[in-house]
């Protein structure tokens, strides 16, 4: 299958590679670009661990094709934390230990991230409804919830 | 003595005999001499010289660790279950 | 948010994780995350039909593709031997352990692994799939443990006989094994009883619904040597399992374990990491394999489908004098349910004298089922928890007074013959007898409240640890139990609390088997109690070395100091003289010497050099766990949905280590409860396919589904553990079914006998 040229930013850098038509988002982070933070839970749209940002909307890249992002904004897990520190949502994961394997922790907080840009100060009822989309089989949502709720009050304040 | 209990499994062999006073200070020796009173128990708790993979021994509560090498204490409860794992 | 108490500095905190900055970057390597150079894609060709003979196979048009550098089939690999080896967890078979890997001469289940490629990409490798041709002869398939225990019933494996009571029979069925397991006197115990409950239970199966698929990436070098990187609760059991399919030494086989996204059970037995091998050697390059989500539920280890009968009486004094029960389990393709534990487990919250239990191993063309959290208990606690609350409800008593009247204790027997050591019961169900929660009146029209307890073993098995100590008086913790769940921290905190140092001193790596000694699986609630029991000895380990060395130093000193003189006989300085408090070493016959841990770590090198503290544990003093659970619920009369209000759950928890990973080990496996009580199912056609093989149907619970959940820890130290350690992780999972059946009953006036009590179920029997 001929490879098609596609240009794109992520996590605000310019970025080109090539693909096939058929692989998506998610495939082209994880294998040719090596962002692996973003991760593969079912690839058909329902445990949302591929969670990234497309232009600031909340997508699941395993239903977006690589070439949709030409001209378009990724941001991924990768480009949350500064080289300083973590991000008030990583902070808040960590203290409140609302991730036991982890592994749907990157699509939690670029879901939670793109709530909070949404809505500042969500109440508990608005932060389980945004994040029905992700899947969690350790925690029982009941510390990500939490954590959640915290980071909204510390980004609020600053 | 130990005191061994036989369980439901074990009793078609020891003709519904369900505890027995038994001498030995490990496991291997109570075998030998349960087996000289109810022949036919050492198959269906031996393999090849030691436990079968799907008996496991209980003694005074806790389970065995050392197979028939285990040390049986006086007046210990030995029970023979099967094993248990986890998830 | 740290809050020592009085007893210890460290543990009973709540640190941050070491590896927790790894993990909200993302860039902590999960299996899936592996890549190496030349690296190939695998995928895997699988059985359309449930059960079917194998008549050919071809792959050569698979072979030609372009880009395909491997195909293998089931010559690729060594003959399976028939007979029992020690490969970890439990002792398997390994004939049926390989024709699991990979079909011989027949098909159990759909999505039996027939075939497999490697090619330069996922793509080019699952249109390689496309071109193999298979030739199956169909046979009728059995689908239900009821079925399959029918005379004629078709028979998956022809030489299988089963093993009766204990005994080896003639008769072929897909019957494995029959249990028995009897106390006292259970008949005339009925005859005793005032009331008498009897209820027959239906349970679907259900997956631990992970949500990283299982995967493997191996290479086989030319020297012969196997490595293997996959995502896994125990390398060391990969490591047993791929050697002993592969016909390889373990020595050749080098396992490391990658952070895996959640186990529960199911990522200890092998699927995928012997295929990547065999791939890996017909190719010559590094082959990586990932399960698609729909060969996670079509392929891999879900828990059985059940159908279980219980019949418990009591005398109107509210004794429960007899219980008897029958618990018929699926094993899927191969026999080896946990069909014995969830006997050993069902009665066991209560201390009942007339007891019989009879457990059935059956087999179906169902995917050979795997260890779930706690496996075998959570069904058998649906069916018994259920006849208690009836019982109650019949002896006009609330069903927590019940539970404490007969509650079991220490010496109380259990119904495989053992008896109980020092255990929590009681505590949980006074707990929750006390809580505010059950004191809160439910009020509102479809609401109700029910009560469930359950019990879990948890295991010991074997840990290996070692520190090394760092000249800046920090240490290094070598371990090989993978963290699923924030056993880094825990196990870190138990050597910084023998050690005297603070928290942050200690580094815990995990490492794969190469590095460190034999460690069982992170499972079975054993890690933060056995692995960290072995970090605690590796730690006495240091601080004994170090007494050993200052004794040699200061008695040194001594001869200096006494140089001549009569008294230095009665002044010789051995390591008994040496104490340790707070941090520092003491000389017990000179008030005058001392030195900090930091102090004797910096001079190692001038003191006999590097300190190195190992052990190895196999913990005896497991404490066996109980939890008891409180629900409220509102039942929707039109359309059956149930809707969790509240939800509390008491646990007997020993002793709290990191008390925000225990809470979190308990609202984890509540909430896994919940969805396998109220939607979780595999939905099977009448050919044996699974229709709801996705996240979509394959209804788990998501955050809209669920309040908070709160959990308290009632802490009975565990006199086994050096800190009063119990196993939290599995027990959890225990009663969620129960005491959800028992709240819709009390909301609706209809008892559930059928999980998942899901919409479509409950408005049944709304309308019945």
């Amino acid at each position: 299958m001929p490879k098609i040229h596609v240009q794109t930013r992520i996590n605000g850098e310019d970025i080109d590679f090539l693909c096939e038509s058929r692989q998506s988002l998610l495939e082209v982070l994880r294998d040719d670009l090596g962002l692996t933070g973003t991760k593969e839970g079912c690839s058909n749209g329902n445990c949302g661990a591929c969670s990234v940002l497309l232009d600031g909307v909340l997508v699941d890249s395993c239903l977006v094709l690589a070439v949709e992002t030409a001209g378009r904004e990724v941001s991924t897990i990768e480009g949350l934390a500064t080289p300083a520190q973590l991000h008030p949502l990583q902070q808040k994961f960590l203290e409140h230990a609302a991730l036991q394997c982890g592994i749907c922790t990157p699509g939690f907080i670029m879901a939670a991230k793109a709530l909070l840009t949404n809505n500042p100060k969500p109440t508990e009822h608005q932060v389980r409804y945004w994040l029905a989309g992700n899947l969690c089989r350790c925690t029982g949502y009941d510390k990500i919830v939490r954590a959640v709720l915290d980071a909204a009050a510390v980004m609020e304040k600053a | 003595m130990a005191i061994v209990f036989l369980s439901a499994m074990l009793q078609p062999l020891t003709g519904g005999v369900s505890q027995v006073r038994v001498a030995g200070r490990t496991i291997r020796t109570i075998i030998n001499n349960l087996e000289e009173r109810f022949p036919g128990i050492k198959d269906r708790l031996l393999q090849d010289g030691d436990l079968r993979p799907d008996v496991a021994v209980a003694i005074d509560g806790e389970t065995a660790l050392d197979g028939v090498a285990e040390p049986v204490g006086e007046d210990s409860e030995v029970h023979f279950i099967p094993p248990i794992s986890g998830g | 948010m740290a809050e020592a108490t009085a007893e210890y500095k460290v543990i009973g905190t709540r640190p941050i994780r070491p590896d927790g900055a790894d993990k909200v970057t993302g860039r902590a390597v999960y299996g899936g995350d592996m890549r190496l150079t030349g690296m190939l894609h695998g995928k895997v060709l699988r059985s359309p039909h449930a059960h079917a003979r194998i008549k050919s196979i071809n792959t050569a048009k698979a072979e030609a593709v372009p880009g395909v550098k491997a195909v293998i089939t089931v010559k690729d690999f060594p003959v399976a031997e028939d007979r029992m080896a020690n490969l970890g967890e439990m002792a398997v078979n390994v004939k049926l352990l390989s024709n699991n890997v990979i079909a011989a001469d027949k098909v159990l289940y759909k999505g039996h692994a027939v075939a497999a490629v490697a090619a330069t990409s996922p793509h080019i490798a699952e249109e390689a799939l496309g071109l193999i041709e298979v030739e199956y002869e169909v046979l009728p398939p059995v689908l239900h443990v009821l079925d399959a225990m029918k005379d004629e019933a078709p028979l998956l494996h022809e030489s299988m006989t089963t093993t009766e009571l204990g005994q080896k029979t003639d008769k072929h069925s897909n019957i494995a094994n029959h249990l028995r397991f009897v106390l006292g006197d259970p008949a005339q115990g009925f005859r005793d009883a005032d009331v008498v409950i009897e209820r027959e239970f239906d349970t679907a199966t259900v997956h631990q619904g992970y949500i990283e698929p299982h995967n493997a990436t191996a290479l086989w070098n030319e020297d012969g040597h196997l490595y293997i990187w996959t995502s896994t609760q125990g390398a060391f059991v990969v490591q047993r399992q791929a050697a002993e399919i592969l016909g390889l030494p373990v020595s050749q086989v080098s396992v490391t374990p990658c952070e895996i996204g959640g186990g529960f059970g199911g990522k200890i037995s092998v699927y995928l990491e012997p295929m990547a091998a065999v791939l890996s050697r017909k190719a010559g390059r590094p082959v990586k394999i990932i399960m698609s989500r729909i060969e996670e539920f079509e392929a891999t280890g879900p828990t059985p489908a059940s159908h279980i009968k219980v019949k418990m009486g009591a005398k109107k004094d509210g004794s429960i004098v007899a219980a008897e029960a029958s618990l018929m389990y699926e094993a899927g393709a191969f026999p080896g349910s946990p069909v014995g534990a969830g006997c050993m487990c069902i009665f066991s919250p209560y201390a009942i004298p007339n007891m019989q239990v009879d457990g059935y191993d059956v087999v179906v063309n169902k995917p050979k089922t795997a260890a779930y959290r706690a496996p075998g208990a959570t069904n058998a606690a649906f069916a018994s928890e259920t006849v208690v609350d009836e019982l109650a409800e019949k002896l006009g008593m609330d069903p927590l007074e019940l539970r404490r009247l007969n509650g079991a204790k220490e010496g109380d027997r259990r119904v495989d013959g053992p008896t109980f050591p020092r255990i929590g019961y009681l505590e949980t169900v006074h707990a929750a007898l006390e809580h505010e929660h059950y004191a809160t009146p439910l009020t509102g029209p479809n609401r109700g409240r029910g009560v469930a307890s359950g019990f879990w073993f948890n295991v010991g098995f074997q840990s290996s640890v070692v520190i090394n100590v760092n000249a800046d008086g920090t240490v290094s913790l070598v371990e090989g139990s993978t963290d699923i769940g924030g056993t880094r921290a825990s196990i870190a905190m138990q050597a910084a609390e023998t050690l005297g140092v603070p928290y942050e001193d200690v580094r815990p790596t995990v490492v794969g088997t190469d590095g460190i000694g034999f460690t069982d699986v992170t499972g079975g609630s054993r890690t933060t109690f056995a692995t960290g029991y072995a970090a605690h000895e590796a730690a006495l380990d240091v601080l004994r070395q170090m007494k050993e060395r200052l004794a040699r130093r200061w008695d040194g000193e001594m001869e200096k100091e006494f140089e001549g003189q009569a008294e230095r006989a009665t002044v010789r300085i051995t390591p008994d003289d040496v104490t340790y408090a707070d941090g520092a070493f003491k000389c017990a016959k000179d008030a005058g010497k001392s030195m900090a841990f930091k102090e004797v770590a910096a001079q190692m090198a001038r003191m006999g050099g590097p300190i190195t503290g190992r052990a190895t544990s196999q913990p005896r003093g497991i404490g066996g766990a109980y939890a008891t659970h409180i629900v409220d619920v509102e039942v929707d009369p039109d359309t059956g949905k149930v809707t969790i209000l509240r939800y509390t759950a008491v646990q007997d928890v020993g002793r709290a280590v990191h008390p925000s990973y225990v809470e979190g080990q308990i609202q984890g496996g509540v909430v896994q409860g919940i969805g396998w009580a109220l939607n979780e199912e595999f939905v099977y056609s009448d050919s044996g396919n699974m229709v709801n093989s996705s996240f979509l149907d394959y209804r788990m619970p998501t955050t809209l589904d669920l309040p908070m959940i709160d959990t308290v820890l009632v802490e009975v130290p565990n006199p086994g553990h050096p800190y009063g350690v119990r196993g939290v992780g599995e027990v959890p999972i225990v009663p969620p079914v129960a005491a959800l059946a028992n709240a819709i009953y009390n909301a609706t006036g209809k008892r559930m006998t059928h999980a998942p009590m899901s919409p479509g179920y409950v408005l049944s029997k709304l309308l019945e």
